[in-house]
């Protein structure tokens, strides 16, 4: 994987120390809280309801088994031993204390990690498929890309000012699990009519108050020409999009007040004057940056599915977390592990120390000392030999981190919530228990199949709601929390908004809305079929009349 | 109902009370309560002064239910639920 050098390990070094300066003058009294405020957040530094609460970027995902160690290391020592992984990838600690972030912060250099531009109106940490490098039906490593992207989008001098926040994520798989339709700017890379890989650029898509599924600006995009196009896309946006209204200055509002097509048309004006500049990415450049990522040497392997169907026979657990938890890797004898995050022993994204210490561990085991985290708040270890599955299962078992839920009913996102954030208006993290809860017989989940169910604690919807095939959203109604349901929502390649049910619901009304939801998918579905497609299907009206009784 | 104040710590963030002398506690039966608006306004008073001396962020004032022997808490219980976590923490067990 990528490793600092010397402009990277200096700039993130020099921050800390900027930072302890001005944590210490902040202390002292020589700043005040609002002249502090935003020192804090270009920093990762949020004040949450009961304490501060810091988050800490994991560029695309990718953590070696040592920074696993240091963001163990800093729960331990600094918070109340856990840490909670973001929808987008990152981590957020949320009992840190303002004396103690510098030390912090200075551990976490050492281990190349930082909270910069993880808060603000700057381009926030790219985001990536969880697979990346290692997808069997992946055409290219995006994580060389989203690299090339963290190098210009750092401390770009131009965009650290930009009219609201800025979320790029980037897939190279037909698959998309990295819901590039509903970021600021999606990059989807595929192979033009003459075989060549480039990015397809969609724009425009989000969540929050005003969810848009992002719109296609450019159909191929050069690989040398991406950081051209995207400082074309940046500037147009810097410049035109609203400054006046919080709520209507993130780039899927521009986009969608002048259209997709005037958007494209002010880009391609931008590029032709920045095209050919030093922007331009020399292929040496892009092969120099691939070269980090080029992972270890694999041995050869043949396919251990014989062996892995006979200890699956003697293990139905081991059985159906193979069946649930493996994704399949590009080279044969190997496997994707996810690990799930979403068990009744901790709330969804949640870990303790001493469990990130263990996936250390195991990583170095089993998976050439890498981890993933996905936007789905599990973890992955990438490279795992098949004949080892079984041993590292095992494993994970005695350290409570064996669920079988992945891509299930059970493996649910939730935000925080009222529970821990300052701007949510409902709990998440219950509501999720409760659904938990009532599917913990693993067949029956299994028999249920695919489905995403998505909690946010408000509207801006960081547990993405909007694009879960059953959206949760927590509402305040008058003192009380209530929950308002979307279905039909996916942020897959087949990217949709969930269509909202009707009335609310209680908390204590709101998993077994789920269950009758779920139920009537099972009465109607076809052999086969998904929630989602179902629901395509057979529309709204037979989980209307399940939920609020015939009309 | 009576009002009590409530903010974060500067140096640590925690959650906090103002005691009757000022101080801050992090447990909200050590609260002061004003039961006139007079007394809540002077409370708040003092609280401003203690964030603009750089010893909490964001003081205000909350209505509490007061502690009662027959209720299941021995403290004043926050009514509203956002203020109700606050002092009381996640109503989710943290990790262990």
């Amino acid at each position: 994987m990528y490793r600092y050098d010397e402009f990277d390990s200096t700039l993130v070094r020099e921050r800390v120390e900027q930072f302890r300066r001005q944590v210490a003058r902040r202390l002292s009294g020589e700043l005040t809280e609002d002249q502090f405020k935003p020192l804090r957040l270009m920093n990762g530094l949020y004040l949450q309801l009961h304490a501060y609460m810091l988050r800490i970027n994991i560029p695309y995902g990718v953590l070696s088994s040592r920074q696993m160690r240091t963001l163990a290391h800093v729960a331990r020592t600094y918070d109340r031993g856990y840490g909670h992984f973001t929808t987008r990838q990152n981590i957020q600690y949320n009992w840190i204390q303002l004396q103690q972030v510098p030390d912090a912060l200075a551990d976490l250099a050492a281990a190349e990690m930082h909270g910069i531009q993880s808060s603000g109106n700057c381009i926030r940490n790219v985001t990536a498929d969880q697979y990346a490098g290692v997808a069997a039906d992946e055409i290219d490593d995006p994580r060389v890309y989203c690299e090339i992207i963290r190098q210009w989008s750092t401390l770009h001098p131009e965009f650290s000012f930009l009219p609201r926040k800025f979320k790029i994520a980037v897939t190279a798989a037909p698959t998309d699990r990295a819901a590039v339709q509903v970021h600021d700017i999606g990059l989807r890379m595929h192979r033009n009519p003459d075989g060549e890989p480039g990015f397809e650029v969609v724009v425009g898509g989000g969540q929050g108050r005003t969810p848009f599924i992002g719109q296609t600006i450019r159909e191929w995009l050069e690989p040398a020409d991406l950081l051209s196009y995207l400082e074309a896309i940046l500037r147009v946006y810097n410049q035109d999009g609203r400054r006046d209204n919080m709520y209507k200055s993130r780039i899927k509002i521009l986009v969608h007040q002048i259209g997709a097509d005037e958007f494209r048309r002010r880009v391609e004006a931008e590029w032709a004057e920045i095209r050919d500049t030093a922007l331009q990415l020399p292929a040496a450049e892009i092969e120099r940056i691939r070269a980090h990522f080029r992972g270890p040497d694999f041995a050869t392997l043949s396919d251990a599915s014989d062996l892995l169907e006979q200890q699956a026979l003697a293990n139905p657990g081991f059985g159906a977390w193979l069946k649930a938890n493996m994704a399949p890797h590009r080279v044969a004898g190997y496997a994707i592990a996810n690990i799930s995050l979403k068990s009744l022993d901790a709330p969804p994204g949640d870990m303790t120390a001493a469990q990130m210490d263990a996936v250390a561990d195991l990583a170095d085991t089993y998976s050439n000392g890498e981890i993933r985290v996905n936007h789905r708040q599990n973890l992955v270890l990438p490279s795992v030999a098949q004949r080892d599955l079984l041993p590292l299962y095992e494993r994970l078992v005695e350290l409570k981190l064996a669920t079988a839920n992945i891509g299930h009913v059970s493996d649910i996102i939730a935000c925080p919530g009222l529970d821990y954030c300052s701007l949510a208006n409902a709990r998440s993290i219950p509501i999720a228990r409760q659904i938990n809860e009532r599917f913990q017989d693993l067949d029956r989940v299994h028999e249920i199949g695919e489905v995403t169910i998505n909690i946010s604690g408000c509207m801006n919807a960081c547990g993405h709601h909007h694009v879960g095939n059953i959206g949760i959203l927590g509402v305040d109604k008058r003192g009380e929390e209530y929950y308002q349901f979307t279905l039909g929502g996916s942020s897959g390649a087949d990217a949709a908004l969930g269509d909202r049910t009707g009335p609310g619901f209680s908390a204590a009304e709101a998993a077994p809305a789920v269950e009758k939801i779920l139920q009537t998918y099972l009465a109607v579905r076809h052999e086969g079929e998904r929630f989602l497609d179902t629901y395509r299907r057979v529309g709204m009206q037979p989980f209307k009349e399940a939920l609020y009784g015939a009309a | 109902m009576p009002k009590i104040v409530i903010a974060n710590t500067l140096a640590d963030g925690f959650v906090a009370f103002m005691r009757e002398d000022g101080t801050w506690s992090p447990d909200i039966g050590h609260g002061a309560q004003a039961a006139t608006e007079a007394d809540a306004e002077r409370l708040l008073e003092r609280a401003l002064q203690a964030a603009a001396a750089n010893i909490v962020i964001d003081p205000y004032l909350i209505e509490v239910a007061p502690a009662s022997a027959d209720a299941d808490s021995d403290r004043p219980r926050p009514l509203e639920y956002r203020e109700y976590i606050r002092a009381f923490g996640p109503s989710v067990a943290i990790p262990t």
